[in-house]
């Protein structure tokens, strides 16, 4: 195998030949480019037995703060490191450095999403062989993540009770791409007046979700055991499939994208050289 | 805010059809793009706007064909048209529905123009120089193919 870009041995080099990416002429699917390296990322991820998660929620819903919880319960188990996606600022990056596990910081500027481009880069940076668990802290936006496919293994949408229990009404293009919903700060309940953990959940299945829903304070770390067992359950599931030489999927498949029907060409005869007249 | 991505590619695969089929240039490109998918068709509109010129695509209309979300319901098995946020029966009212329209997201078709002897030209040599050329132009059955200009 290819240690610079994943690539495999037969193949050129993703990073040298734009063109090797190009090479399959599968037209319609407009994030082309994108899917391609999302698989390298997911072969990549896989020859090294890395579980990857991704991580989405609005600004300010405790992703972070889930992430630090979740450390401290689990890195005796498991060799954890954490992706950090941010418009500015390391501060994020900074937390979860303090807890002793790698973290590699991406600063997309204006871009408001991470793409399987930037999580290649990342993943040359980071030391595989060494993981079990990666978690990959997307852009704060409940909007544009939901597009992309990164090669990760694992789709997690957080929801804060301060944000309203109608965020999957408002945001179903991202909802539904959940394998696991968690409601964070459920330690303010008290003081909210106007979410409801059933509303909430009502809230997804309207979307033909099935994903499974843990309420949890990351703060306190108060009912924060069923994420936990979840988590390891994905590990497990995800090691069994790999012993199998098999690889686990985000379950809301991205394929919707891909070609049902193929490029249709219609061909217009003009008798100038000219375009358009 | 992704539809400049998304245009940027689509205007690429349109260069390399372009290319491929010596297109002296394109008249229409319909793309169609569910409700589910994502993408704002407004803001891809404005984006093919900004990127078109000096493309292949400069003089093209791009017709957005918006997809309407549609699920199975798993309880009573039937298909009904749904708000993007209400993927729920209708009729018997089950949230134990599936998808099965609404997240489409591609370029289905694009009108290509060929000067008329590029075009013979192309009709003759398609089946023997470029299989996959052939299988493309099979493809649009309801356009008008070199062949057919070829003959008037």
């Amino acid at each position: 195998m290819c240690g610079t870009c994943g690539c495999s041995e037969e193949s050129v080099h993703l990073n040298e030949n734009r063109a090797a990416i190009l090479a399959p002429p599968t037209y319609g699917n407009l994030l082309r480019l994108n899917d391609l390296q999302a698989e390298r990322n997911r072969q990549l991820l896989d020859r090294s037995r890395v579980l990857a998660l991704n991580l989405m929620s609005a600004p300010g819903s405790g992703k972070t703060s889930l992430l630090e919880a979740t450390i401290r319960a689990l890195q005796d188990s498991l060799r954890i490191a954490v992706i950090e996606g941010d418009l500015e600022t390391e501060n994020d990056a900074l937390r979860i450095r303090a807890l002793g596990v790698d973290v590699y910081q991406i600063t997309t500027g204006t871009a408001c999403h991470l793409d399987a481009r930037l999580i290649s880069r990342a993943l040359q940076d980071l030391d595989l062989e060494r993981l079990d668990l990666l978690f990959i802290e997307n852009v704060g936006n409940l909007v544009c993540p939901a597009s992309f496919d990164l090669g990760h293994h694992r789709n997690v949408v957080l929801l804060a009770t301060t944000e309203g229990d109608d965020k999957p009404a408002k945001y179903p293009v991202l909802f539904r791409t959940a394998d696991v919903v968690v409601i964070n700060k459920t330690d303010l309940l008290p003081f909210l007046d106007d979410f409801s953990i059933v509303r909430a959940t009502d809230s997804l299945r309207n979307l033909a979700s099935h994903a499974p829903m843990f309420s949890l304070s990351a703060k306190t770390g108060a009912d924060l055991q069923p994420w936990l067992d979840w988590l390891e359950e994905q590990v497990a599931g995800y090691r069994a499939l790999h012993g199998q030489g098999k690889t686990l999927r985000p379950s809301f498949p991205l394929d919707h994208r891909k070609n049902r029907a193929p490029t249709e060409l219609r061909f217009i005869p003009v008798t100038s050289g000219t375009a358009l007249g | 805010m992704h539809e400049l991505s998304l245009c940027q590619e689509l205007l690429e695969q349109v260069e390399q059809l372009a290319r491929q089929h010596a297109a002296v240039g394109v008249s229409r490109i319909v793309v169609r793009i569910g409700m589910l998918a994502g993408v704002e068709p407004e803001l891809l509109q404005s984006a093919f706007a900004i990127l078109r010129p000096g493309t292949s695509a400069e003089h093209a209309e791009l017709v957005l064909e918006t997809i309407p979300a549609r699920i199975r319901c798993r309880s009573c098995g039937r298909e009904s048209e749904c708000r993007v946020n209400h993927l729920l029966c209708p009729i018997c009212k089950s949230t134990d529905a599936v998808l099965i329209a609404g997240e489409e997201m591609w370029l289905a078709q694009i009108e290509l123009l060929q000067r008329r002897a590029d075009s013979m030209l192309l009709g003759d040599l398609a089946g023997i120089s470029s299989p996959e050329a052939n299988r493309d132009r099979t493809a649009g059955s309801e356009g008008a193919s070199p062949r057919e200009g070829r003959s008037s």
